[in-house]
């Protein structure tokens, strides 16, 4: 009884100080979040009333749960709005494109230019997509791996729905104009200070997961989740040291500038890539590859020698975004070097995920959520190549402020973190919903080939359009003038843009077939179809470990 | 080393598997050594930050205009980062100093240039240029593919408290003075309007340009200040100035 009043108090609290942010906000962007969060605390004050059985309650006993499976009701919400942000992520993309290829599509509206649509779908993909599914599959493989239920339920809630109530104040700030204009990290103080809330919870619930484990030893993917946890919390806190103009406001202003905080800002920035985006996906790499093609991790040293030396080097790489700015040159080379070095380990994770499938490569021609994850690892390995080639400088000196570093992220994006989350997905879904298999797998292939082709239009136009553009810049002419003035440059990527937007047009058709399968599979159906193969799932033997009473 | 793990490769790595204090406690301190060495230094070696004539605060208008820069996402598009190369000094301007950026809180260096660098656009377009580029870009520049912002000379200029405004970014090391902070609100008025006395605001705020931004002196709109902020990007600095070339021949590297 005193934790539910307790808890009723503090959503009391959190909805009276909302209101009366709201009350006194000085513009309206603020206003409009205020009530967002009043709304959401309100949620949360009627959902622990309505939720608790009183009867029990006032007996002092708490509702009796089933310690003997695991605690999914989260991973579920999390594999629906995976789904569903991936696609809203896609979509925002694909309009994006289109603005480029067509500028009439920015409409005149404030709310709708492509300088405020960008970041919301880089955001929608990166965190919304990116990190739910980050978030719930790594309550799903925690549980797993621990052979334990969830420590603090109640907290692991919090941190779900607070991380969603962080996408959407996100989300509807860009479109309001509320933001820091620092790439990745654009959400305003207010909406920095509750992410750093519910990311702390994150750290606990995890933590205190592991802490109860059944099984003495800690999982590789585990170690991957726990320094993405820990290195996103570093990252958000330095880089987001800010000054609000009045607490009742948006508006902010950091606390480093210039120089400093260009390379704060992309010390950040590379490592929301190299921890959010890929220490992150390698844990999910690492529990569900080996789940699916039925065969132990490859190599456990190597496990180990690229675990420590990819978070050790990530770090470093930061300034690789700089080069030839008024950042010092020591900086700008030590990055340089440091983002060479880092495909090594970048390449051990790739080589331990596809190995992984020594004496199940038939499975590749048999079963798509295998060849959805090969596909996936090959990608990594391909843009972990790509990266540290374009970090050198001469390379740089070409590819920098080109469309070339916007298909190389893509290429990452959409092919290795888009398709281990699709395999995830798919993998998940029957097994969290106890269904016997997706409703169509052949659907699966569908979304494979889709995905594909449609990385492939977006990689290669995203090539030539960024070499076009970067020799198209510094072209003289035997006068010993430049030969094209900004505008050409410009007129000479349409049909790159076009091609672009076709890829997107593809990618997200292949995101919308999932949503459908995921939907149908949910619902209890099964297509009629050729059988393709499947791993072999025992729902009986995923349960936690439970001491036995004691005779 | 027990002898049970010492038979084992790699058995002194098992004890860190199994604690997940130490683990955590390793990773972290694995993670932020490179953070350390390379961005700590920035705030004490002398010469990360040239030391050349020129650098001042914006002026309340000018700050405004950056905050509605800031607000559309021109970041997202436009660099303001020259790189010393040929055909970017030839295209742009001089190359960029870090001087020029000390005092912008954010950084606007970007990453991407769809559309041109803006680090020395200032002065180089007429007023009625950029006013007439804003609202409809493709009428002067046809392959042009930025947004329409037609909008901001609509938008009366939302002049809330610019005093708090300085005062935040006095706080986090802008230097404005005191009378800057008071007279913020005159200032931001009578730098858009010529009939006013500016003299004291062109002491305060050297080579600040005074004038109706947007051509509508009756009124005073966002397009004022984002125009007035642009006319300013690079003017600064007197790069070509004897002392600025002495300064600039001694720096190394790049």
């Amino acid at each position: 009884m005193e934790s539910l009043v307790a808890r009723a108090g503090l959503w009391l609290v959190a909805l009276l100080v909302a209101m009366f942010m709201f009350a006194n906000a000085v513009d309206s962007g603020f206003a409009v979040h205020m009530a967002i969060f009043a709304l959401a605390a309100l949620a949360g004050l009627v959902i622990s009333l309505r939720g608790t059985d009183y009867k029990l309650a006032a007996a002092g006993a708490k509702p009796a749960v089933d310690q003997g499976r695991y605690d999914d009701q989260l991973v579920r919400y999390g594999v629906i709005l995976t789904t569903f942000w991936g696609c809203v992520g896609f979509l925002a993309g694909l309009y994006i494109a289109l603005q480029l290829a067509f500028p009439a599509l920015n409409l005149g509206f404030e709310y709708t230019t492509f300088g405020r649509l960008r970041p919301l779908h880089t955001s929608a993909v990166i965190f919304a997509f990116g990190g739910t599914a980050l978030i719930s599959t790594s309550f799903y493989v925690v549980q797993r791996t621990c052979r334990a239920r969830l420590a603090m339920p109640g907290l692991a809630r919090f941190v779900f729905w607070g991380y969603q109530l962080f996408i959407v104040l996100a989300a509807t700030g860009y479109v309001l104009g509320i933001t820091q204009a620092k790439e990745y990290a654009e959400p305003e103080w207010y909406v920095d200070l509750w992410l750093t809330l519910v990311w702390v919870a994150y750290l606990a619930v995890f933590v205190g997961t592991i802490m109860k484990r059944s099984e003495p030893h800690i999982y590789v993917a585990y170690w991957f989740y726990l320094s993405f946890i820990l290195t996103v919390a570093m990252l958000h806190l330095v880089n987001n040291v800010n000054l609000p103009v009045s607490i009742f406001g948006s508006q902010s202003y950091p606390l480093w500038a210039g120089v400093q905080g260009a390379l704060v800002q992309w010390w950040y920035g590379h490592n929301a890539v190299g921890f959010f985006l890929t220490a992150g996906f390698l844990a999910m790499m690492y529990y569900f590859v080996p789940k699916q093609a039925e065969r132990p991790v490859y190599s456990y040293r190597l496990s180990i020698v690229h675990f420590w030396a990819l978070i050790f080097l990530y770090i470093w790489a930061g300034p690789h975004h700089l080069h030839y700015t008024a950042l010092p040159d020591w900086a700008q080379t030590l990055g340089m070097v440091f983002s060479i070095v880092l495909w090594m380990p970048s390449w051990g994770g790739m080589i331990n995920g596809l190995m992984t499938l020594n004496g199940a490569w038939d499975k590749v021609r048999t079963d798509p959520i295998i060849r959805m994850m090969v596909m996936s690892v090959a990608f990594y390995g391909m843009s972990t190549f790509e990266g540290p080639m374009m970090s050198i400088k001469s390379v740089n000196s070409l590819s920098h402020y080109t469309d070339w570093t916007i298909g190389h992220v893509h290429s990452g994006a959409l092919g290795w973190n888009g398709m281990i989350t699709f395999s995830a997905i798919y993998f998940l879904t029957p097994r969290l919903w106890g269904r016997e298999r997706m409703y169509s797998q052949r659907m699966i292939n569908w979304h494979f080939w889709l995905a594909t082709v449609g990385i492939v239009f977006y990689a290669a136009s995203m090539w030539v359009a960024g070499i076009t553009q970067g020799l198209m810049w510094r072209e003289y002419g035997a006068d010993n003038y430049l030969v094209n003035s900004f505008a050409e440059t410009v007129a000479a990527l349409h049909p790159m843009y076009l091609a672009r937007a076709f890829g997107g047009i593809l990618y997200l058709t292949g995101g919308l077939i999932m949503a459908y399968n995921v939907w149908q599979t949910i619902a209890g159906n099964l297509r009629q179809e050729e059988p393709l193969r499947q791993a072999a799932y025992d729902s009986a033997a995923d349960r936690p470990l439970v001491a036995a009473p004691a005779e | 080393m027990t002898t049970e793990t010492a038979k084992e490769p790699w058995g002194r790595h098992k004890k860190i598997e199994r604690n997940i204090a130490v683990l955590g406690v390793l990773a972290f301190a694995v993670v932020t050594i490179g953070g350390l060495v390379e961005i700590a230094p920035l705030f004490w070696i002398d010469n990360t930050i040239e030391k050349v004539e020129g650098v001042r605060p914006y002026t309340p208008l000018e700050q405004a205009g950056r905050d509605i820069y800031v607000r559309e996402g021109c970041y997202v598009c436009h660099s303001q980062m020259i790189r010393p190369f040929r055909d970017e000094v030839e295209r742009y301007g001089h190359y960029s100093l870090a001087a020029e950026s000390m005092y912008d809180h954010p950084f606007q260096w970007g990453s991407k240039r769809t559309g041109p660098d803006l680090a020395r656009v200032g002065l180089k377009y007429s007023d009625e240029w950029h006013v007439q580029h804003l609202k409809n870009p493709q009428g002067v520049v046809p392959e042009s593919v930025m947004p329409q912002y037609a909008f901001l000379a609509e938008h009366d200029l939302k002049i809330g408290d610019p005093a708090a405004r300085l005062t935040a970014l006095y706080r986090v090391g802008v230097p404005y003075t005191a009378t800057d902070i008071k007279k913020a609100t005159d200032d931001l008025k009578s730098q858009a309007d010529p009939m006013a006395d500016n003299a004291d605001l062109q002491k305060r705020y050297p080579k600040a340009q005074v004038r109706d931004f947007d051509g509508n002196p009756d009124r005073l709109t966002e397009m004022d200040a984002l125009v007035a902020y642009l006319q300013v990007l690079g003017t600064m600095v007197d790069v070509n100035a004897p002392a600025a070339q002495e300064v600039l021949a001694k720096e190394k590297g790049r």
